[in-house]
């Protein structure tokens, strides 16, 4: 029989949680785990429900940026207007997370630990240099987005951890983000290809830093290093672009499936890539 | 492990059911409390019919386990019309034809009433985006956005 | 009519959520069934182990195969076109073979679902996996895997001496082509490829069963038409029609889908070996593993013309997947496909080919619309080569009342030419264009259909008036019963009820489809209603003590006839429904009828869309539907089929498919992957009511729910060609088959 609990403090989802073979499973939103619980798919022994842990339901701004728990819900991310104004690309791609009913509770974290290669937020979060922490036996520890998701459907998440929240930095003063995905239809499907690009300009507009990742063209999500590197010490202008959009085009590693083919996914990451860097750009001007 | 003893409220009535872990909520609504006005057209969050209200949150019912609604408020179709009078949406939909088969009206009504609670004047396109969620496979959306909106103004004026 | 009500009588429970669905009904003591279904596209069933599955506590019954009966393979009259119910019993449960994944094998019926999921866990199935097929093509080869060991192809001569996947070729012929072609001035000649699509009803299949002690057995169901499930479940079980009730539940969608049996079959079976009533709901997954899509289909058609434009010669050969069992509408396709067009020499031919996927459903305009794709695309071409507009190509070679149709008859009164006519004024076909934008047109044709209806009208002791019709009401066609009673009555509609009864409270109905409902079936009212009128005529001239010939029924009262010149007033039905206990009891009119005269529908749609040149992503942004509608009664509910069927047609063009791994299996059985318009994919749809009557109908109505989804494919495909240059012949029109043509 399947248990539920839902525990009030991180320490006590800790122990509920260290199971072997993850025989519990972390409950936030759930819209990704009660499709599966609904498939038969659930391997799982026990459900534990964060959501009742005061920390994973917080949002608020500090000094150096904003604090967002693990299990806040996407319409919540989207209601909170400094956030939004300053991490405009992040909201954005986690308001992008299925319809208006899921958005009232996906979270961060599961779309996170669900470990998509096609999950919207996990780009702009690494975009963005978002950081998150992560409660365990072993206590917590900080670590970059991007260290969290090792494969489809894998973490390096040990028994009884789980990510309590996000941590991310205060957007520079001349910098911007944005997350562009593509699917077929406008809404409700899931990305064919993601892409996010975060930037800082100087006083004379030129790239200071550039951060790009791609979504759903990999086993996960991946911070693209020449993607950013193309930007740095330019004015992202079109030869900027250009270079960008090879640079994600070459780090692309996709499947052909039912939601594209090899050859479109890569095409379509250069695209939006030199799209949404026109969009950070803009942002990050608007900003200055 | 025995049941979950969950206490809730349902449209504003206090409301007790015992229920699994694998119970989703829309299987307590319709099957423990016979409140079948929330449909199944999917049971993955992709058809929106059973749309209702968790503390005030629009959700998917079948996305929701039961035993996470204790102590938390929920709305759902039944609880839209008051009594005999209907609300503006529903008298809309039935007055402008927004319905054909019907099986994705209590969601769509649902999920309209929470949008006109948030946006009393919303333009096409938010409606059409807030709507993306609730499939409608007879009538092409068309008059269904022009019910929410003659609705929003019957609302506004009143 | 001149008025038409607001609200919609008998819908009131679908907005408060009281309305009642297949899955919405239960009984005390019910129990819930669940379906094993294959794994595999293709395989022999070697043995079926139940007993473990009949041991776990709380499973009330398992049936597999071995407790239907054994039917002979024989096509006969049935449904909407002659049916084999060998391959619809063993379509709902599988008999030595299974014939594609989610092929239903054994059923069981517990006391709660988890029991039930965890008993068919215990059924063991040994099964000789066998090579599959999916594509049509393939299919045809003569190296392809066999479904059936004994179909040969229908149709050809000599009769083939081998079994074939090809259950049949049809063949329609008019002039000579070759003499046509001959004297043809360009010849333009293509192929095209459509993918199967689902019909996509939001409510999956539900059913609740219960066989009495006595072997009385009651459906509640959510069909197409309650006698439909009954003459299915009665010759499928052998059981005497007689024998069964069934109560039509309200339906949530059709389109043509739930004019068959899936679960009833199986909960009668599973209710009769437990004793207990039995719920069976299908699951999405198993809607879209189980249940009919339409076909997709192969198509090959040449255009022979003179340069002014004139059609001289047309072919079109095609080939529809039938699914796993024959059955697929080639031979609609073969006989829409030029149906909108005076051609003097054409030829179609059809093939009809079986291979492992779901045995396909009827849906809306069965076989029109990929035959409409492929001719209308070819048109398109056609009047680029030309340099014509192509309404005007379209005009030119317009059907009209007395055109030959290909499949044999003269037309009656149509209104085709109108809707080009209307197409040509319409603000949308003159607005500018912006870059990466185009304009596509189409049009389309469907037969409509009667058949056999039956209604009866009760009038009440208060003059109120219930209209009963044994169709379910898919769409609306509860307000034009009431709309039409109320019209001949001469009472105010909201006095009129319209109910639908089950089969043992109302006279045969066929089946809710192809576009009969309000045509036909309305007929029955109407006469139900004139029979009442009789008899209000009657009661009258027994209070007036005259002749019925001396009192006229106007405006729901009965006046003297002219020339009368006594004192006697007026009696409205109201006072006559009161007195009536005193006059000769209680007042009802029926009509049972076999209905002819069914008007063609045809509809011209205009198309914008705009290309992502860099994606291959195609926007569409204005859509406008004009269709000859004969006369809309209730025109809120016309405008209603107009925008859904144009809506379905473009999820069709655009990004609906099936995708199948290696193995035969589904990969996008849910709503997330089957992609299905959402409301921001669409523009508003403007909906143009065009109204040439149909003089076989007393209102003039002519069907009008299958035609709109003919055009779309055709209008948008065109609308993407002229947007971007590129032309795509093969469907869907999804951004990785848009950009890889645009990049090649």
């Amino acid at each position: 029989m399947l248990t539920y609990n839902k525990p009030t403090t991180v320490d006590e989802a800790v122990i509920l949680l260290q199971q072997p073979q993850h025989a519990a499973r972390a409950l936030a939103g759930g819209t990704d785990l009660l499709v599966e619980l609904r498939s038969g798919r659930l391997a799982a022994q026990g459900i534990v429900d964060l959501k009742r842990i005061p920390e994973l339901r917080a949002l608020r701004a500090e000094q150096d940026g904003f604090r967002i728990g693990a299990a806040v819900s996407g319409a919540e991310l989207g209601e909170h207007a400094t956030l939004k104004a300053m991490w405009p690309g992040v909201v954005e791609a986690a308001n992008l997370i299925g319809s208006t009913q899921i958005q009232g509770r996906a979270s961060l974290g599961g779309n996170l630990c669900n470990a998509s290669p096609a999950a919207d937020s996990v780009p702009a979060l690494i975009a963005a240099g978002a950081r998150c922490t992560v409660a365990g036996p072993g206590g917590r520890r900080e670590v970059p987005v991007e260290s969290i998701v090792t494969g489809p459907g894998k973490t390096s998440l040990v028994s009884g951890e789980f990510v309590v929240d996000f941590v991310l930095p205060a957007q520079a003063a001349r910098g911007g983000d944005a997350y562009l995905r593509f699917i077929p239809r406008t809404e409700m499907d899931i990305a064919v290809v993601g892409v996010a690009v975060n930037l800082t300009l100087d006083a004379a507009g030129v790239c200071t830093t550039a951060r790009v990742a791609v979504g759903a063209v990999a086993p996960t999500a991946r911070l693209v290093d020449a993607a950013g590197a193309a930007l740095v010490g330019t004015t992202v202008d079109e030869t900027a672009l250009n270079a960008l959009m090879a640079a994600v085009r070459a780090a692309c590693a996709p499947i052909n499936d039912k939601r594209g083919t090899i050859e479109f996914r890569t095409h379509v990451a250069g695209v939006l890539a030199g799209r949404a860097a026109k969009i950070a750009l803009d942002r990050a001007r608007s900003r200055a | 492990m025995s049941k979950h003893h969950i206490s809730t409220t349902i449209n504003g009535e206090p409301v007790e059911f015992l229920c699994d872990t694998a119970q989703t909520l829309l299987d307590v609504l319709r099957d423990e409390l016979g409140l079948t006005g929330s449909k199944e057209g999917c049971g993955s969050g992709d058809c929106g019919a059973c749309s209702v209200l968790v503390e005030g949150r629009l959700v998917c019912a079948c996305l929701v386990l039961a035993a996470e609604v204790d102590r938390c408020a929920v709305e759902t179709i039944e609880g839209v019309a008051q009594g005999n009078a209907l609300h503006p949406l529903q008298q809309v939909f039935l007055n402008e034809a927004a319905l054909q088969c019907g099986i994705c009206t209590p969601g769509i009504i649902v999920a309209a009433k929470a949008l006109l609670e948030k946006n009393p004047d919303p333009d096409e396109e938010e409606i059409r985006f807030w709507l993306a969620g609730n499939l409608c496979r007879c009538t092409g959306y068309d008059k269904i956005v022009r019910a929410v909106q003659q609705a929003a103004l019957v609302m506004r004026s009143a | 009519m001149g008025r038409y009500p607001a609200g919609s009588p008998g819908w009131r429970d679908k907005v408060t959520g009281q309305a009642n669905y297949g899955a919405d009904f239960s009984l005390p003591g019910m129990i819930t069934g669940r379906v094993l279904r294959s794994p595999h596209a293709h395989a022999r069933i070697v043995s079926i182990d139940t007993t473990e599955a009949g041991k776990l506590a709380g499973v009330r019954a398992v049936v597999t195969a071995a407790d239907f009966p054994d039917l002979p393979s024989e096509v006969v009259a049935g449904g909407e076109s002659p049916v084999n119910y060998r391959y619809i019993s063993c379509n709902a449960i599988a008999r030595d073979k299974v014939l594609y994944e989610g092929h239903a094998v054994a059923a069981v019926a517990a006391i709660s679902a988890g029991v039930a999921e965890q008993a068919l866990k215990l059924i063991r199935v040994e099964y000789e996996v066998l090579p599959h097929v999916i594509d049509v093509r393939d299919a045809m080869r003569d190296d392809a895997p066999l479904l059936h060991d004994n179909l040969y192809t229908e149709g050809v001569d000599p009769k083939p001496t081998k079994p074939s996947n090809i259950a049949k070729r049809t063949e329609f012929l008019l002039g000579d082509p070759a003499a046509g072609f001959a004297e043809s001035e360009i010849i333009l000649e293509r192929s095209y490829t459509t993918q199967p699509v689902h019909q996509g009803y939001i409510e999956p299949h539900a059913c609740v069963a219960s066989v009495a002690a006595d072997g009385m057995t009651t459906v509640w169901s959510s069909s197409q038409g309650q006698f439909m499930v009954r003459e299915f479940c009665a010759k499928l079980l052998k059981i005497a029609d007689s024998d069964i009730r069934v109560l039509p539940a309200e339906i949530g969608g059709g389109f043509g889908g739930k004019t068959t049996v899936y679960l009833e079959p199986l909960a009668i079976a599973l209710s009769r070996k437990s004793g207990r009533p039995v719920k069976m709901v299908m699951s999405r997954e198993e809607v879209f593993k189980a249940s009919g899509p339409t076909s997709g289909g192969v198509l090959q058609v040449k255009l022979g013309a003179r340069r002014d434009g004139t059609l001289v010669a047309a072919e079109c050969e095609l080939a529809y997947q039938a699914g796993a069992f024959p059955g697929s509408p080639a031979i609609p396709g073969c006989m829409t496909a030029f149906a909108c067009y005076d051609i003097p020499n054409a030829r179609t031919v059809g093939y009809d080919v079986v291979s492992n996927r779901p045995k396909c459903a009827a849906y809306r305009a069965p076989g029109a619309p990929m035959a409409a794709f492929a001719v209308e695309s070819a048109l398109d071409e056609l009047a680029l080569e030309l340099g014509m507009d192509p309404v005007e190509l379209r005009l030119k070679n317009a059907a009209k009342e007395g055109t030959r149709a290909l499949y044999g008859p003269k037309m009656p009164v149509i209104g085709f030419v109108e809707t080009l006519e209307a197409a040509r004024a319409h603000a949308h076909y003159n607005t500018p264009l912006k870059a990466n934008q185009g304009r596509g047109i189409a049009s389309g044709f469907w037969f409509n259909i009667g058949g056999q209806s039956s209604a009866a009208v009760h009038i009440n002791e208060d003059g109120t008036a219930e209209v009963v019709t044994g169709n379910p009401d898919i769409g609306g066609s509860r307000a034009s019963m009431a709309i039409m009673a109320a019209e001949v009555l001469g009472i105010d509609y909201a006095k009129v009820k319209p109910l639908i009864g089950d089969t043992a409270s109302v006279g045969y109905c066929f089946l809710t489809g192809g576009s009969r409902v309000t045509f036909a079936t309305g007929k029955a009212v109407v006469e139900a209603a004139n029979d009442v009128v009789q008899q209000l005529r009657a009661r009258a001239a027994k209070i007036w003590k005259c002749e019925v010939d001396e009192v006229i029924w106007k405006d729901g009262v009965a006046h003297p006839a002219q020339g009368q010149t006594d004192t006697r007033t007026q009696l409205s039905l109201a006072e006559i429904a009161a007195s009536a206990a005193r006059t000769g009891g209680p007042i009802s009119g029926k009509a049972s009828l076999n209905v002819g005269g069914a008007g063609p529908g045809f509809g011209t749609h205009l198309c914008d869309v705009e290309v992502d040149p860099e994606t291959g992503r195609v926007t569409v942004l204005r859509y406008t539907v004009i269709q000859d509608v004969g006369r809309a009664i209730h025109p809120g509910y016309v405008e209603g089929q107009m925008q859904g069927g144009a809506a379905q047609g473009i999820g069709w063009a655009l990004n609906e498919e099936y995708v199948y791994d290696d193995q035969g299996r589904l990969q996008n059985s849910g709503f997330l992957d089957y992609r299905m318009p959402v409301a921001s994919d669409l523009p508003m749809i403007d909906a143009v009511l065009v109204e040439v009557p149909n003089p076989a109908h007393p209102f003039g109505v002519r069907g009008v729910g299958e035609v709109p989804i003919v055009p779309p494919l055709a209008a948008v495909a065109n609308a993407v060609a002229r947007a971007s240059g590129v032309r795509v012949n093969d469907l869907p029109i999804s951004p990785p088959r848009l950009l890889a043509a645009l990049m090649k």
